[in-house]
């Protein structure tokens, strides 16, 4: 991730880099909608893994920044790191709820069910409600260092946590089998859905790090120019 | 000058003013423990006997009454130096921060300890379970358990202490590490009460131990970036 | 080094919450055997300015030593230390004498039991040494308080109001205690409102206001007069 860089007084948040982003994802979306031809088994809910995926690399872009800003944190506790990381985690409570909500969008009519306790859907949603619980502790706290360092120590703690989430549902999916869906495997994608698929990946990731940054400038302009240190 | 005590022995020495506070009062032991029995009779009534075998349903019962008991105890771990600013004293004594940490998850362990030494057989006696063969098997995977649990409780009830919501500060921020403590646990359970080959739990248990050393560190490193500065 | 080093050693210490500067650029040096009286209109700093030097709290700029060493960084060196603050800092449930012997353990004393009882007794507060702490009354509780930071015999004491809810025989025992720590060499920092008790033992006096110390000065020395600075600092703090 790039170093926090000292933005100039007031750093417009919806400066072209903004823009630029949102095109992207507004283009990307317009070419899954219109300009992407339908899977043949799916139909059209299959579109939306083109969202779906994309959203939960997003979202775990997002929350490594948090992890690492964590540490950098409790290390130089330069305040910056702290916001940064605060802004990423925000995002990734956006994306997490994406990813979740458009699971089950995906998965009713396809696999059947609402929900099933798929790996990557079981994963994210416990970073779902670790990030809640990120956002939530951060309001209870009120002074700001302590809530810095506080937010810091879940999010090392955190990123502990979740090789052994994954590992859980792993062994419960493995050694418990689940009942038998018809479940499409990662189709080979033919060449228009690739390039669909990649250019939501990149416009999602984009979107994904200049929303972080957008955040992280409004904070940075609500505390004043590159944050005074709180000792 | 005095030899004051290496952080072990300091760590005891709180550990032994906490359990003596709770013997004092004994209130949060007692409804820690009747909690704990109304649930594991709750889910009891709640269980329909002939769809799943009380081997398969003990255990997550037990497990999960747990963890909820245990989110009640922890709760008290930090609480009992707020009053009077307790803490300050010890923030000002010869020993190093870790010492007060791992005091009160001494102090935790010991009470979590005690409330499971009453519910496991408890369990045998509702779920008609062959008493020894529970209390044999359900034994070691308690103190793994509780291991865990403590281990990051208490560190998060040092941080909740100091927030408003406390008390949903806590679960809120535990049950996502609880998770894989009661998911292990549970699973490990059930197939040693079900009189499968000690291979078919390992991996739960391995997971457990993985956790325990991992998070016992984590945490013990992590408790002075949360005293007040 | 040097024969004086000095016990005590602040260098442009400061300390802010947010925006709020709560001391400001202080520079103190106390030695062995010296007491600083510090006085102040509430919200002065004082009790901000004893934390800091107690190593509870982190200054934002400047620095602190105790006996030259930094003491958030060294636990051992807090064994030196003796802090007494506004809150009893004793736990309710626990008797009298298990409060204080439980210091004593972490100080690692000897013989914590009988030296718990000893500290007790010197605030005449022994004979309610079984007694839970909080069946007794707030002047009590102080007696207990102070015999619980004292009981490991140091020789630096950070006293923060220490008279609040003494009774006369409890501040005198409070004042002959620490009469007897000074004279021993210990060095003693003593916030209080009680002019009188304050001056009493002080080697030193001062004024702290916003942040800041004023007023400092010496006694005994010549024309100090306790009345004369007495009604100069009520003055001080009625225009604070």
């Amino acid at each position: 991730m790039t170093a926090p860089r000292a933005a100039p007084a007031r750093a417009p948040l919806f400066d072209w880099l903004f823009i630029l982003s949102l095109i992207g994802v507004a283009g990307v979306l317009i070419r899954i909608v219109w300009f992407t031809p339908y899977e043949a088994t799916q139909g059209a809910a299959q579109k939306i893994y083109y969202i779906h995926v994309p959203a939960a690399l997003s979202a775990y872009l997002a929350l490594f920044v948090v992890a690492v800003m964590s540490i950098v944190y409790l290390w130089l506790r330069d305040e910056r790191s702290d916001l940064l990381a605060w802004s990423a985690a925000e995002v990734a409570f956006l994306f997490t709820s994406v990813v979740l909500c458009t699971g089950p969008l995906w998965g009713k009519p396809v696999w059947g069910a609402w929900w099933t306790w798929d790996a990557r859907l079981s994963l994210t949603l416990f970073l779902w409600f670790l990030t809640l619980a990120y956002l939530v502790l951060r309001g209870a706290v009120e002074d700001p260092a302590m809530r810095a360092r506080f937010s810091a120590v879940l999010g090392v703690l955190a990123a502990l946590l979740v090789p052994f989430i994954h590992l859980s549902v792993y062994l419960f999916r493995t050694l418990h089998p689940m009942p038998i869906v018809l479940k499409p495997e990662r189709p080979s994608l033919p060449s228009e859905m690739l390039l669909t698929w990649t250019l939501a990946v990149f416009a999602f990731l984009f979107f994904c790090v200049v929303l972080i940054r957008a955040r992280y400038r409004l904070e940075l302009a609500r505390q004043g120019v590159g944050g005074v240190t709180n000792a | 000058m005095h030899r004051a005590p290496g952080t072990l022995h300091a760590a005891l020495i709180i550990a032994r003013k906490d359990l003596a506070i709770e013997l004092r009062t004994r209130s949060a032991f007692l409804s820690v423990l009747v909690f704990t029995l109304l649930a594991l009779v709750t889910f009891f009534f709640a269980w329909d006997q002939t769809a799943v075998s009380a081997v398969d349903l003990a255990p997550g019962v037990l497990w999960v009454t747990f963890t909820f008991a245990g989110l009640l105890g922890l709760h008290r771990s930090f609480g009992v130096e707020s009053p009077d600013r307790a803490i300050d004293a010890l923030l000002v004594a010869p020993i190093e921060r870790e010492a007060i940490y791992l005091g009160k998850a001494l102090a935790n362990v010991a009470f979590v300890s005690a409330v499971l030494a009453i519910a496991i057989p408890a369990l045998a006696l509702f779920y008609n379970l062959p008493f020894g063969r529970t209390i044999l098997m359900l034994g070691p995977v308690a103190v793994l358990a509780a291991i865990g649990l403590v281990a990051v409780g208490t560190l998060f009830s040092a941080m909740a202490v100091n927030t408003r919501l406390s008390e949903l500060l806590l679960p809120m921020l535990s049950l996502p590490f609880f998770v894989p403590v009661v998911m292990a646990s549970a699973q490990a359970s059930t197939r040693l009460l079900a009189g499968r080959p000690l291979e078919e739990a390992m991996p739960w248990l391995r997971l457990l131990a993985a956790f325990d050393i991992i998070f016992v560190v984590a945490c013990t490193m992590a408790y002075p970036f949360t005293i007040e500065e | 080094m040097s024969v004086s080093a000095p016990v005590v050693l602040a260098s442009a210490l400061a300390r802010t919450f947010g925006t709020r500067t709560a001391v400001a650029d202080v520079h103190l040096s106390l030695g062995a055997g010296d007491c600083l009286a510090l006085f102040g209109p509430n919200g002065a700093g004082k009790t901000t300015l004893l934390r800091l030097v107690a190593g509870l709290l982190k200054p934002s700029a400047g620095s602190v030593q105790v006996h030259g060493v930094d003491m958030r960084r060294d636990a051992r060196s807090r064994g030196r230390v003796g802090f007494i603050s506004h809150h009893s800092m004793l736990y309710p449930a626990l008797t009298v004498q298990e409060n204080v012997a439980f210091a004593a353990r972490l100080q690692g004393v000897a013989d914590p039991e009988g030296a718990a009882l000893r500290a007790l007794a010197a605030m005449q507060v022994d004979d309610r040494a079984a007694a839970p702490v909080r069946t007794l009354s707030r002047g009590l509780q102080q007696r207990v308080s102070v015999a619980r930071a004292t009981v490991h015999g140091p020789d630096v004491v950070l006293l923060d109001e220490p008279y609040t809810g003494l009774d006369a025989a409890g501040a005198e025992a409070l004042t002959e205690m620490l009469r007897a720590m000074q004279a021993a060499g210990a060095t003693l920092v003593l916030v209080t409102h009680h002019v009188d008790e304050g001056l009493a033992v002080a080697t030193r006096a001062a004024v702290m206001r916003e942040g800041r110390l004023e007023r400092v000065e010496d006694r005994p020395a010549a024309g100090f007069d306790v009345a004369r600075y007495t009604s100069e600092y009520r003055a001080l703090v009625r225009h604070a």
